[in-house]
Order: structure tokens, then C-alpha cells, then sequence
């Protein structure tokens, strides 16, 4: 931010800057009750106010995909969702996955098919994941790699977190069949 | 990001009056484009006005035997929706070609006509824009160039409209319906987004107290022939340098009508009548095809990094055209094949 744009600001807020609100969010299957200022993001919320600290944030612009999220079931980038606009959703982090000790299908799966290097995309890699099966859109390899398009991994582990999550699909693809 | 308030709209005439009551109040839906431009400081809302839970959430069908999509409906709700996919698939095919599916899950329809250029100089707050700063410069002229417009651009700015829906819209001549304090009124996709001329802080002719409630599309859908060509420097998840939407309505081998509109060369998805009408009753051929890409770029323009941008979309249109008119003959699995090896990297 340039000084210029620190005085303009300066000049047009009041210092105590606006009411936080309340709301409720359903996280990870427990209900909780918050008070926001309306520019939290979701993400901020999360690792901040939560200590849910497995959402990562990695560009804060939606381009990279690490802050990738459940809202009601979709995935989403919660660096650029404001949590004030979601009271009364249900949100599920890469926290909120296992069940238990027992780890959820793709993230057993992230570990037998080495998936990840530095690991900092993974928690978003598998959310986008849960939310790709939840779609049912992808079939193919092809498709795979295109609906995962909005998840990027710089460590390039891309080849394996496809493997990854292809033979979870073919699992449930298979049990759903039994 | 700034500071600013928030209040959450219960019916459309209390969103309406309290944009009117403030000139630095926006409306904000799925926010993918507004809070990034918000944590950049180049939008500074003094208030935001939350209009998810208005009523603009469906999808249905018009008297005149079209589709009336929601100006809240996601992108990913439009691009799955069977009526969309089996009556308009060149819209779905359009938004499965931009963002990823997380943006597509929270950007709406509405939003998605509102976003603002990726121009980096527009984002950029410290460098001149005339688009965030009237009156300043456009940096981008003597800059780097490279994803900037080529047709239609003005000394005061180059930039270009990001979106591909809008691309497809504008070939299906969609009408985009808005309330305001005055009531509603329906604007033709084409008179939507402005040229830049010397006033490019204005991307459309949407007024100040207006808020788009729904995008009508006409029967015709051109379901039969139709192509979304998009070309990017990466193979998914990237904006278009060219895009090329076409719908054609052939006769056996002949064009009884072609609609033709270029994405990612103008500040606006680019029409030209004329171009068109050079392809109506005509055969489908590589020099018709030609000949109308030489038509829609003659007036193109390269300021440099750019240049490129205009032999391209000559090629991207023909090749649009050529996709467009085989689907069901020799068939489009052939040429999206041929696209896709393309598409490798070697």
C-alpha cells in the first residue's frame, strides 16, 4: 500500500471502524457462534479466530487454490468469501474430514500415492477433491486434471494427486456399483 | 482493505434505494472479482450491500420461449443446467472455459457481466490507470501489452473484458434485465459494456442506482452448431488472449446464419455485423471462413507486445468456424481431439 492510499484512508474512516456482527457457522459439524467484522474472510476466520490453521493461504486472491474449503457442500476459495455473508452455512476444512483416527479416503490416498512434497496446497488439493467427487462431473484423467485446474502444487506433485485421487473415485465408482 | 460497512438486502427496492442513498456503496454477490480488487485498493467501497438472498436464484422459462437465467445463479449452476446445456451449449461450454470450479461455484451470473479488466496497470495502484483514475494515463499503451484489446481501444485505454459467458451471450444476443428507482428496463447484450473511449472508468451503461436481476436468453440457441474457442497461454484456468464464440445455423453445407463474437481483444465481447453477413447463404468453406476473419480484424490495431493478438484470432475464428460448422458431420469429437494434442505441451 503506497502512503498515498494510507491517507485517503485515514481521511474516510472512523477510527473505531464498524460494528462487529454476530453469526453462526456450522464448522466441521459444530455449531459456533462468531462475531465478525464484515471484511473477515472466511479463510482469516478460520485460522485466526478458529485456530483452524490446516486451510492455508497462499496467494489471498483466489488464484492458487490452498484455501479451498466446503461452504454447504461446494468447494470454494475462502480467501475471497466474506464470513459475514455466510451466517448459518456449514463449512468442512481438511480438519473436519477424518473420522476420528481414521483418515478420509482421499487424504489415505494422498499419502500411499506420495501427493504432495512441501505439502501446503495439500489441504486444499484434497478439499477441491471432495468437492470434484461431490460433483461427480469428472470421469477421465482428462477431466480430472481440468476440474483440479483451480488447485496449483509449485513442488509439481500434480502426476500422483491424480493418481490420488483417481483410485479413490474408482473405489467409490466401484462400491456404488456393489 | 478498507474499512467499510455491511448491510444485507431483504427485497430488491431496499437494494436499489440504499445504492441510490450512497454513490460509494456497491452491491456484492459472489465477490470473487470485488474483494480481490478490494484487498488491492483499487475498489474502496464505503459500504457493501449484500444481495445474495434476493430472490434472482433460478432458472426458467420465458413467454417467448426462452430461458430467463437469475442474476444470482452461479456459473457453475448455468453450465451444468440441462436446459442450458441441451438449448444454449456454446454458454455452458463458455463458462466451463474460464476460472476453476471453486471461482465458478460462488461467481454469479450477474457478477460475472460486472467484473472489471485483469489489466495489470488497473490493479496496480501505483502506477497511472485511466480506468481506476480518470484522467491520469493509460499505462499500458507504452507498457507491456501483451493481453490487451486490439479492436475498439482508445489513447485513453486498452484494456479488455475478461469474461468468456459474456462472449457467448453476445453471439446469442442475450438482454439483460435491471431495476432501478425508475423500475425495470431490458438492455441488449451489445449496448451492456461500453467502448472505453475517453470515460473507460465506465465499463457499461448500468446506472449508479441499477441492479441486474436477470440475463433473458431468446429461443434460438443454435444447439446444432456452435463453438467456444478459447486460446490462453495455459491450457485451463487462465484468461483468453482470443476466444472466439460461434454459432452458426447451416442448411446442409451452407450458413443460413452465423453469429460471430471475439472474447479477449476488446473492452467489450466484439460483434461485427458485417463479418457475419459476409458468411450468411454461403458455403462453409476455409475461404469463407477467411475471408469473414479478415473482415472482423480489419480495423485491429497492435500496440506492440500484443501485435500477435491479430493473426491469432484470424486463425482462432476460422478455426472456430470450421469446428462449428462440422459438429454432427464429420463431427466436433474429431476436431476437439485434434485441439486437444494441440493443446500439449511438446
Amino acid at each position: 500500500m503506497n502512503n498515498k492510499a494510507d491517507s485517503e484512508i485515514v481521511g474516510k474512516v472512523p477510527a473505531s471502524g464498524p460494528a462487529k456482527s454476530s453469526i453462526t457457522l456450522k464448522v466441521n459439524g459444530m455449531e459456533k457462534r462468531l462475531e465478525v467484522a464484515p471484511w473477515t474472510t472466511l479463510l482469516d476466520l478460520l485460522r485466526e479466530y478458529l485456530d483452524l490453521t490446516g486451510t492455508k493461504k497462499g496467494c489471498d486472491h483466489g488464484q492458487c487454490g490452498a484455501c479451498t474449503v466446503l461452504v454447504d457442500g461446494r468447494r470454494v476459495n475462502s480467501c475471497l468469501t466474506l464470513a459475514i455473508m455466510k451466517d448459518g452455512a456449514e463449512v468442512v476444512t481438511i480438519e473436519g474430514l477424518a473420522e476420528g483416527d481414521a483418515l478420509h479416503p482421499l487424504q489415505q490416498a494422498f499419502i500411499e500415492h506420495d501427493a504432495f512434497q512441501c505439502g501446503y496446497c495439500t489441504p486444499g488439493q484434497i478439499c477441491s477433491a471432495v468437492g470434484l467427487m461431490n460433483e461427480g462431473r469428472a470421469k477421465t484423467a482428462d477431466e480430472i486434471r481440468e476440474l483440479m485446474s483451480g488447485n496449483i502444487c509449485r513442488c509439481g506433485a500434480y502426476p500422483n494427486i491424480l493418481a490420488a485421487v483417481q483410485e479413490v473415485m474408482q473405489a467409490s465408482a466401484g462400491r456404488a456399483k456393489q | 482493505m478498507n474499512n467499510f460497512s455491511y448491510t444485507r438486502a431483504g427485497d430488491v427496492s431496499t437494494a436499489v434505494s440504499e445504492i441510490a442513498r450512497d454513490n460509494e456503496a456497491k452491491f456484492i454477490a459472489g465477490g470473487t472479482n470485488l474483494i480481490d480488487l478490494m484487498k488491492e485498493n483499487v475498489a474502496r467501497p464505503s459500504r457493501l450491500i449484500d444481495i445474495t438472498r434476493l430472490p434472482f436464484d433460478k432458472i426458467e422459462e420465458t413467454e417467448d420461449g426462452g430461458l430467463r437465467i437469475g442474476a444470482l445463479v452461479t456459473n457453475t449452476d448455468v453450465a451444468y443446467d440441462e436446459q442450458v446445456e441441451k438449448r444454449y451449449p456454446l454458454i455452458s461450454e463458455a463458462i466451463l472455459a474460464g476460472a476453476s470450479p471453486q471461482l465458478r461455484n460462488m461467481a454469479t451470473t450477474g457478477g460475472n457481466l460486472m467484473q472489471r479488466t485483469r489489466c495489470y496497470y488497473f490493479y496496480d495502484t501505483a502506477t497511472p490507470c485511466n480506468k481506476r483514475e480518470p484522467g491520469t494515463a493509460c499505462s499500458a499503451i507504452n507498457g507491456f501489452n501483451r493481453i490487451h484489446a486490439i479492436l475498439g481501444a482508445s489513447e485513453y485505454c486498452i484494456a479488455t473484458h475478461p469474461s468468456d459467458m459474456c462472449v457467448a451471450l453476445a453471439a446469442l444476443e442475450a438482454t439483460v434485465r435491471v431495476t432501478g428507482k425508475d423500475g425495470e428496463r431490458a438492455i441488449p447484450f451489445a449496448e451492456f459494456h461500453r467502448l472505453p473511449g475517453d470515460a473507460p472508468q465506465t465499463d457499461t451503461n448500468l446506472r449508479a442506482d441499477e441492479i441486474i436481476t436477470a440475463v433473458d436468453l431468446p429461443a434460438k440457441g443454435f444447439a446444432e452448431n456452435y463453438t467456444y474457442l478459447k486460446v490462453r497461454d495455459r491450457a485451463s484456468y487462465a484468461f483468453a488472449l482470443v476466444s472466439v464464440a460461434a454459432a452458426l445455423e447451416m442448411d446442409g453445407s451452407a450458413i443460413k446464419e452465423a453469429r460471430l463474437a471475439l472474447g479477449g481483444v476488446a473492452h467489450k465481447p466484439w460483434r461485427d455485423a458485417e463479418a457475419e453477413a459476409m458468411l450468411n447463404g454461403k458455403e462453409a468453406s476455409k475461404e469463407n471462413f477467411q475471408k469473414a476473419a479478415e473482415a472482423i480484424l480489419r480495423d485491429a490495431k497492435g500496440f506492440g507486445h500484443n501485435d500477435f493478438k491479430i493473426e491469432l484470432a484470424k486463425r482462432a475464428v476460422v478455426r472456430a468456424l470450421r469446428q462449428a460448422s462440422a459438429m454432427g458431420e464429420m463431427g466436433k469429437r474429431y476436431d476437439d481431439k485434434l485441439h486437444r494434442t494441440a493443446d500439449k505441451p511438446r
